[in-house]
């Protein structure tokens, strides 16, 4: 099990977040422009790392806010947590891959 | 559409069933006095008002008014007049809980602050029940389902929080050294109300020998 801190309730279960997905995917400016391999490139097509995570959190059975981590999908460290819309902090393992 | 908090009948009240009522024997049989028993009962009917409001806004220091203000962070829960308490549930969201005779009047006395302003305001008295679970080992008992820091250094009294017990969505709110308020939703009573006799029985067998 692991323990995730929520930003408003502090260190919780796992059981207690739902998963979003990767974070930082903006919405298109322009989606009527966009032929349909770009609106597919923004549907469906998402990073895979193998290392540090950008995700997306919900605190779905506490304060049911979302939030951003940045989680290793090898060791499941958590790096950072931060607020929807920050940009993303920078650690070292990100730089390396590029992310 | 009728609203159920102005329901004042005494003839309509006496009908209501409370989420537990049917275990009532039962929270009885199992619960154990002594240095290490435990005691369940429930609390039924209390009053709860969910809003959802911006505390920093005008609504939200309209809201305030009438609750005697609004818990800003997580575990927070500010008593108000009357019995009134308000239950941090998220940083735009509240639980006003009342005693269950202040049925009438709480709502519409929220929903008239709120007024116009963005929020909202619920009436949720069948929403949920109260369990108080109680005793010197009421902590042993919950910490074998919740996962929450239930050491009295992290959780004090007078602090409320959201979690899970057995799986179970709950609002957790220590009221005293060793009372707890469980608040699950209705359906999960039963459920929930038999879990926790599960884990009180192991103090009914081994009374007076000390817990580990």
């Amino acid at each position: 099990m692991l323990l995730f801190t929520c930003p408003n309730c502090g260190p919780r279960d796992e059981t207690e977040f739902h998963y979003g997905g990767q974070a930082h995917v903006p919405y298109p400016e322009n989606p009527a422009d966009l032929s349909d391999v770009e609106w597919s490139r923004y549907l469906f097509y998402r990073e895979n790392p193998k290392g540090v995570f950008a995700e997306r959190w919900v605190h779905s059975t506490g304060c049911r806010q979302w939030f951003n981590m940045l989680r290793d999908t090898v060791s499941y460290d958590v790096h950072a947590v931060y607020p929807m819309g920050a940009p993303q902090p920078a650690t070292a393992t990100t730089q390396q891959k590029g992310a | 559409m009728a609203n159920t908090a102005e329901l004042t009948n005494a003839e309509v009240l006496g009908l209501r069933r409370s989420p537990a009522g049917h275990l009532a024997d039962d929270f009885a049989k199992g619960s154990t006095a002594g240095t290490h028993g435990v005691s369940l009962r429930e609390l039924p009917f209390q009053s709860m008002v969910g809003v959802r409001v911006d505390p920093g806004s005008d609504a939200g220091a309209r809201v305030a008014a009438v609750t005697g203000g609004l818990p800003a962070s997580c575990g927070q829960v500010v008593a108000g007049p009357a019995g009134l308490a308000t239950l941090w549930l998220g940083p735009q969201e509240f639980l006003v809980t009342a005693p269950a005779d202040r049925q009438s009047g709480l709502a519409p006395d929220l929903v008239a602050a709120l007024a116009d302003g963005a929020g909202q305001v619920v009436e949720l008295s069948a929403n949920r029940t109260t369990f108080e679970l109680s005793g010197p080992s009421a902590r042993a008992v919950l910490e074998k389902g919740c996962a929450a820091d239930l050491h009295p250094r992290a959780f004090t009294v007078g602090t409320a929080i959201t979690t899970e017990i057995g799986g179970i969505p709950v609002v957790l709110w220590k009221t005293g050294d060793d009372t707890f308020w469980i608040l699950p939703r209705a359906s999960f009573a039963d459920f929930l109300g038999r879990w926790l006799l599960d884990g009180m029985r192991e103090f009914a067998s081994v009374e007076g020998t000390p817990w580990p």
